[in-house]
């Protein structure tokens, strides 16, 4: 797919990575010119005023739920990529469990072309472990990994790849083509379908089903040595306790090839939202207590997990207004993620703006072999960038979300730093905060 | 769970009067300790009388201070013919045509004399007979209780105002009143003295 | 909006003595010839049941039947989730058709405090998942105060399945509102996650020897043990789970004849309670079926009687 080059953008005076103020001249989907402040000449450019603005490299999203095909009513791969847009994103990974399931190359590429269609955000499709996430025979993985959407992450998420053998032939296979396996890691036995607050004082007085943290624990110790074993690659999904992080400490000790990624909501959010059966905070793996989440920031802060992922897990109204337990699993996050991580990391002095851009958009386009992303802002990097108001605040409304869903677990929460800006190749997707269709643009 | 109350006065039939909770010295003094001794004796004369002595009577008092001038009637005709009446209690609470108008109530104790009530001669006892609502919530808890001959009504007093077809057959006083007018009955055996005051509505509590 | 019973958390100490003596009025009228109130003629009461009870419902039903509520019982068999209804959905269309209070019984924790947000009808919660039965935890703190007098300083023993029990929950923070000292016994696999934090500041104590507790109980309420649970693993075989926390004849005889036993039903005769156990004279299991009525007739006064709020 060609795409008519762009009006090229003078971006005046945004702080790079938070350190040095820069003017960048975005032409032809990569950065043309870096210049001090005000040395550059806007021509025939648009002008972005970003003074006061951090620019980073365009963030990615190791784990995304567009919900198409199958639950349009939920999300679409257009309404899901606004959404990413809006949060900063210029790259995302569709995860697989829609229906019909991400588990052959046709499926991947019709992720990949509505993706394309939309083009407000690249859309790389994540490809399913096993054929129809049923964890017993692997899925055409080197079909993925050949068709045009060039599938490198397999994920069952939504469920745990539990059968140890099928687990080791995935990270062994995968070796061929360079791929990783993103586990979804959630001991079935440990932690059941029904398993929905984090099993401790409150789901005792609660009645709720416990999901402990050890039910994702053995599985990280599991896999890391199963990693080893292969040679192979793995990624933790969504790590929630400060127990994962203490494996993946160990593991990386040991040389291990595993990355891991955060929710922001497991950076902010304590189970103790749950004392209100409200499903808004309903998620999988659940909401841990204080200890979790301060271990999980201290892990992301000394590079111990390597990027914060959204799991945005957009649902109809209808499949959150059940009781508790019957209600669906997850919460949206591609709109919030840029701010939390900003609350609960930079304006606590616990990350840079660096550290930010390390854990949001390079390492991940690096897990994911996503070449065109991550790049530091340097001239002839591709132009995928993004700016932040670093000092804006904002109270989280979730009818202003551009997601289809308002399963939003941020409502009336005051946040700080805010998304002003998207850039991808070079063409703006999100300007003063606002969306710019690209039909339009 | 809203908690209920438990008012002291029961005979407050309409909105407009007021629940009483006064203080010692609201109103003047229309009934002192005496006179409602010597008005009850004569009323215990009355009920006799009528009754053509004290066989199958049941007096049964409406809770709160209607219990408690049932009892003192019963001592006085003990004292008289020698003969134990029996006492009891009728709550009406449940019976309240005006439940839906106020914050929940709490019933208090109905009480029926181990001889029950069917075939008797009951005297309801009242302190007040006001709208006659009570009264009339008193005869259909009855009502569901069993099945008496006769059935009297025996108040200390009588301060008129009747909303509906209901009259006393003993009045210890008839106690002409403005409708806005609060008249306070008081026991020893709940209050420390014998008294009945009236009290205009905008005198002090 | 009308206020609920969602739990015994809605509750005080003075508004559970106030409900427990209204329901003793209660109690009167149902020995009485003719068991019937005028208090809530007019109201309507619908018993949405989605689990089976045919005890805690028709208790529902009658207590509204006695007052003179229309009641209507609804049941629902599995989640509404299954059928492709969100309980939103299915509360609300059943709300809209005018209804005073729900009375609801569901398989989920927390879904009557969920139903709560969402009609503007009074709810009663009868029994949410593994969370509360609150009008359990009253007519079993009602039938033990008939018999022992006030709760204060008495020692309450609970044994059984806590982890999964909804009667445990809501009885433990009733009867230590009420000032009782509980014990609650279970092997560890049934004690519920947390138990130490929660004991601890909840103001109740947790054992695992039934043996060691009893000699010092006041009272002992015996909880529903599901033959099912062994299949989770949570005990070995029902003869291991009896040898260690039935309430068998040699226990009996460790009671005394004076100590009260309480089961919420159905019992598991043979299991969690020996047949001389549940049918001695000390035991209230019928007691607690009687004063049921009572005590529902109780909550559905106090909720429904009072002025629209």
């Amino acid at each position: 797919m060609t795409e008519p080059a762009p009006r090229p953008v003078l971006v005046r005076g945004a702080s790079l990575l938070g350190e040095r103020t820069a003017d960048l001249l975005l032409r032809d989907g990569v950065v043309a010119e870096v210049g001090e402040r005000g040395s550059l000449a806007a021509g025939d450019a648009r002008v972005v005023d970003a003074d006061g603005l951090v620019a980073l490299p365009g963030l990615v999203d190791l784990h995304t739920h567009l919900r198409e095909p199958g639950r349009e009513d939920a999300e679409t791969v257009l309404t899901g990529s606004r959404a990413a847009a809006a949060g900063g994103f210029t790259a995302v990974l569709a995860m697989a469990n829609t229906s019909p399931v991400t588990d052959t190359a046709e499926a991947a590429e019709r992720v990949l072309d509505l993706g394309r269609a939309a083009g407000l955000v690249d859309v790389q499709p994540v490809g399913a472990v096993t054929h129809g996430l049923a964890g017993e025979e692997l899925a055409e993985l080197g079909l993925m990994a050949r068709s045009r959407a060039r599938v490198r992450v397999f994920s069952d998420d939504g469920r745990c790849v539990a059968n140890a053998r099928v687990m080791r032939r995935a990270l062994e296979y995968v070796k061929a083509f360079g791929g990783v396996v993103s586990q979804h890691a959630q001991d079935p036995d440990l932690a059941g379908p029904a398993s929905c607050c984090h099993e401790g004082e409150l789901s005792g007085r609660l009645g709720l089903p416990g999901w402990p943290g050890v039910a994702e624990e053995v599985i990280v110790a599991r896999d890391v040595m199963l990693a080893r074993h292969a040679g192979s690659r793995v990624h933790v999904a969504h790590a929630s306790t400060a127990g994962t992080v203490e494996v993946l400490r160990w593991a990386r000790a040991q040389g291990i090839a595993v990355t891991a990624e955060v929710t922001p909501h497991h950076l902010l959010l304590t189970t103790d939202l749950l004392s209100g059966y409200d499903p808004t905070f309903k998620v999988n793996p659940p909401l841990r207590p204080d200890e979790d989440v301060e271990a999980l920031r201290a892990a992301l802060a000394d590079g111990t997990i390597d990027a914060v992922a959204t799991d945005h897990a957009p649902h109809a109204r209808h499949d959150k207004e059940h009781a508790f337990v019957d209600a669906a699993f997850g919460m949206v996050g591609l709109e919030t993620a840029l701010p939390v991580v900003a609350t609960t990391m930079v304006a606590t002095g616990r990350m840079t703006w660096a550290d930010v851009a390390r854990t949001m958009s390079t390492t991940p386009a690096a897990i994911a072999g996503l070449a065109g992303h991550g790049a530091a802002l340097v001239v002839g990097a591709p132009a995928n960038l993004t700016l932040v108001d670093p000092t804006a605040t904002r109270v989280v409304d979730r009818d202003a979300s551009v997601s289809r869903s308002r399963n939003n677990p941020w409502h009336g929460r005051e946040l700080t730093g805010a998304v002003r800006a998207t850039v991808l190749r070079g063409r703006p997707t999100l300007l003063d905060g606002e969306l710019v269709d690209p039909a339009v643009g | 769970m809203p908690t209920p109350q438990t008012p002291d006065d029961r005979d407050v039939p309409t909105v407009d009067a007021p629940a009483d909770a006064p203080a010692d010295a609201a109103g003047r003094v229309v009934l002192d300790a005496r006179d409602i001794s010597r008005v009850l004796t004569r009323i215990s004369h009355e009920i006799l009388e009528r009754n053509k002595g004290p066989q199958d009577l049941v007096l049964l008092g409406i809770p709160t201070r209607g219990v408690g001038l049932a009892r003192r009637i019963a001592a006085r005709i003990a004292a008289t013919e020698g003969v134990e009446v029996p006492v009891g209690a009728l709550d009406v609470t449940f019976y309240r045509d005006d439940l839906r108008q106020q914050p929940t109530r709490g019933p208090q104790r109905t009480q029926v004399p181990p001889g029950g009530i069917d075939g008797r001669t009951v005297v309801l006892v009242d302190d007040v007979l006001f709208s006659g609502r009570t009264v009339r919530a008193a005869l259909d808890a009855m009502n569901d209780l069993g099945r008496p001959e006769v059935v009297r009504l025996a108040v200390l007093v009588d301060r008129g105002h009747r909303q509906l077809p209901i009259r006393a057959d003993h009045v210890g006083k008839n106690l002409p009143s403005a409708r806005t007018e609060r008249v306070m009955v008081r026991l020893e055996e709940l209050d420390g003295r014998d008294e009945v005051r009236i009290a205009g509505p905008g005198e002090e509590r | 909006m009308r206020r609920h019973l969602l739990s015994v958390d809605d509750v005080d100490a003075d508004e559970i003595a106030a409900l427990l003596a209204t329901a003793t009025e209660m109690h009167d009228v149902q020995r009485r010839q003719v068991k019937k109130l005028p208090a809530l003629r007019g109201r309507t009461v619908i018993n949405l049941f989605f689990e089976d009870s045919t005890r805690t419902r028709s208790s529902f039903e009658i207590a509204g039947k006695w007052l003179s509520a229309d009641t209507v019982n609804i049941t629902g068999k599995g989640s509404s989730a299954s059928k492709g209804e969100s309980l939103r959905d299915t509360v609300r269309t059943i709300a809209a058709m005018g209804v005073d209070a729900l009375v609801i019984r569901h398989g989920a924790s927390g879904s009557a405090q969920q139903v709560a947000q969402w009609v503007d009808a009074s709810v009663v919660n009868a029994g949410d998942g593994t969370h509360e039965h609150p009008s359990q935890a009253l007519l079993d703190a009602y039938t033990l105060q008939q018999r022992m007098g006030p709760l204060e300083g008495r020692h309450v023993v609970l044994v059984g399945d806590l982890t999964h029990s909804r009667v445990f929950r809501s009885n433990v923070k009733c009867l230590t509102k009420l000032g009782a000292e509980v014990t609650a016994v279970a092997p560890p696999t049934l004690m519920p996650s947390g138990v130490e934090a929660w004991s601890r500041e909840a103001g109740f104590a947790t054992s695992y020897d039934l043996d060691e507790v009893l000699p010092k109980a006041d009272a002992v309420m015996m909880l529903r043990v599901q033959r099912e649970r062994m299949a989770g693993g949570y005990f070995p075989s029902a003869r291991e789970y009896t040898v260690g926390y039935g309430l068998t004849r040699d226990r009996l005889d460790v009671l005394g004849p004076d100590v009260p036993i309480c089961h919420p039903g159905p019992m598991n005769r043979g299991l969690e309670i020996a047949a001389d156990a549940a049918d001695a004279a000390q035991s209230l299991v019928l007691d607690q079926v009687s004063a049921g009525v009572a005590v529902r007739m109780a909550i559905l006064y106090h909720l429904l009687a009072g002025e629209d709020s």
